[in-house]
């Protein structure tokens, strides 16, 4: 199974029934395609709908129907369109029970940065800020490393998106939380050791005396 | 409202204008004012929009002619042309988190002089601003956004200027139309009164000053 596949399916696993659920671009957006079927999951696609379906069969996309990026979309039975101020008001409001986004750099606490590397990227927020200020649980799917350099990092070192710390984060190799402020490991990838992810892990972690290995 | 032509319409908006123009990554943006505004190389723009769009769609129209000197938005990231004008220096770039710069807006046309918000707290969107703390919580105070001209897209507008919108279409277009001087709407369809039932009507008329006519 590649990384990608390992994050998705750890995440999809932290959504249940009813909830409203925003997924960002790049690994966030594969979790959707292992939300098992018997749970009722509502997406949020920020560009003012609930109820995103899969890509719509060839030839029958909308123009005026897309996702945060402009792709065609389709939309499920009982799928709701809404503008921006109401989107954002779902998000920031405290409405939107899960937000899974990519990141950059998560360091000890929990802080995330992913919106812009100075002199090189500097894209925008989007919506990744309110994202992270507002919605109940904040999930950050991305790889352990990139590069071999650690994305778990001590102290971020590129512009924070929030100061709010981040709920979970789920990579190819660990789960982490930050109880009482410090990351903690909570589970290990499947066939990877405790001390293989200490070696890759910038930040200090925090060791429970049981580690279980990650259900995928 | 009136009924005009887009040419006449976009005539109506001097050099230098600031406009903010509904559309998120080019769908649900008014395309046909924005090719007269190109035709007409409405130049020294203030542009407010979500984003930059891409190349050749929405507003990226406008960075392909390189009409705009300043740019307020969420995300300019899917844009090269923007982001090489940003770093060329031949375009003000202000970044804005989305859900802000929609309240912003929205204030604006509702006759707010801004919001509090906890989005950007401790993050370098905060710098310069005033922080304000009600009941324990630190918000920002975020000041609200308006433009001489919103141009608008709507899905149907009846002949009096009542707008729905379609699909995710919809997203800035409504706020906008509540927050410039002057609104003109473009609408895929332009219907008799009375096909958009009152519960329907997303804008209502009066917030409409021009309808550009079909070709």
């Amino acid at each position: 199974m590649d990384a990608q596949t390992i994050i998705a399916r750890r995440v999809a696993r932290e959504l249940h029934t009813g909830d409203l659920v925003n997924l960002g671009i790049g690994i966030p957006t594969l979790v959707a395609n292992y939300v098992p079927p018997e749970l009722t999951v509502f997406f949020q696609s920020e560009n003012g709908l609930i109820g995103t379906g899969p890509v719509p069969e060839q030839g029958m996309a909308h123009p005026l129907l897309t996702d945060a990026g402009g792709r065609p979309i389709s939309a499920l039975p009982g799928a709701s369109t809404f503008d921006s101020a109401i989107s954002f008001g779902l998000i920031r409001g405290g409405h939107v029970d899960v937000t899974v986004l990519g990141g950059l750099q998560v360091d000890a606490h929990g802080h995330l940065a992913n919106w812009m590397i100075p002199g090189k990227m500097v894209p925008g927020m989007g919506g990744a800020m309110d994202l992270v200020s507002g919605a109940k649980r904040v999930i950050v799917a991305m790889q352990h490393a990139a590069k071999g350099k650690s994305k778990i990092v001590a102290k971020c070192t590129l512009p924070l998106t929030s100061t709010r710390p981040v709920s979970l984060v789920v990579t190819d190799m660990a789960v982490i939380a930050f109880p009482e402020g410090k990351a903690t490991l909570l589970e290990t990838a499947p066939s990877v050791s405790i001390a293989e992810v200490i070696a890759v892990t910038d930040a200090e972690l925090v060791i429970p005396d049981t580690v279980p290995e990650m259900r995928i | 409202m009136r009924a005009v032509s887009v040419e006449e319409a976009v005539a109506m908006i001097p050099a230098g204008a600031s406009i903010m123009v509904g559309g998120f990554m080019g769908v649900g943006t008014p395309e046909r004012l924005l090719d007269e505004v190109v035709r007409q190389q409405k130049s020294r723009l203030s542009l407010i929009s979500n984003d930059a769009a891409v190349p050749g769609k929405g507003v990226g129209k406008l960075f392909d002619a390189t009409l705009v000197s300043r740019l307020t938005a969420s995300h300019i990231g899917l844009n090269p042309k923007a982001q090489q004008q940003m770093l060329a220096d031949q375009l003000a770039v202000d970044l804005v988190p989305q859900g802000t710069f929609v309240e912003r807006i929205r204030a604006g046309g509702c006759g707010l002089g801004g919001v509090l918000t906890p989005t950007g707290v401790g993050t370098s969107v905060a710098e310069g601003k005033r922080q304000i703390e009600v009941n324990g919580t630190t918000f920002l105070l975020e000041t609200a956004l308006r433009a001489q001209f919103a141009l608008v897209h709507a899905f149907l507008a009846d002949y009096l200027g009542n707008l729905t919108y379609a699909l995710t279409a919809r997203n800035f277009n409504p706020v906008m139309a509540m927050a410039a001087d002057t609104v003109i709407v473009t609408a895929e369809h332009i219907v008799p009164v009375g096909v958009i039932a009152p519960d329907h009507v997303m804008t209502p008329a009066p917030l409409v000053d021009y309808l550009i006519t079909n070709r």
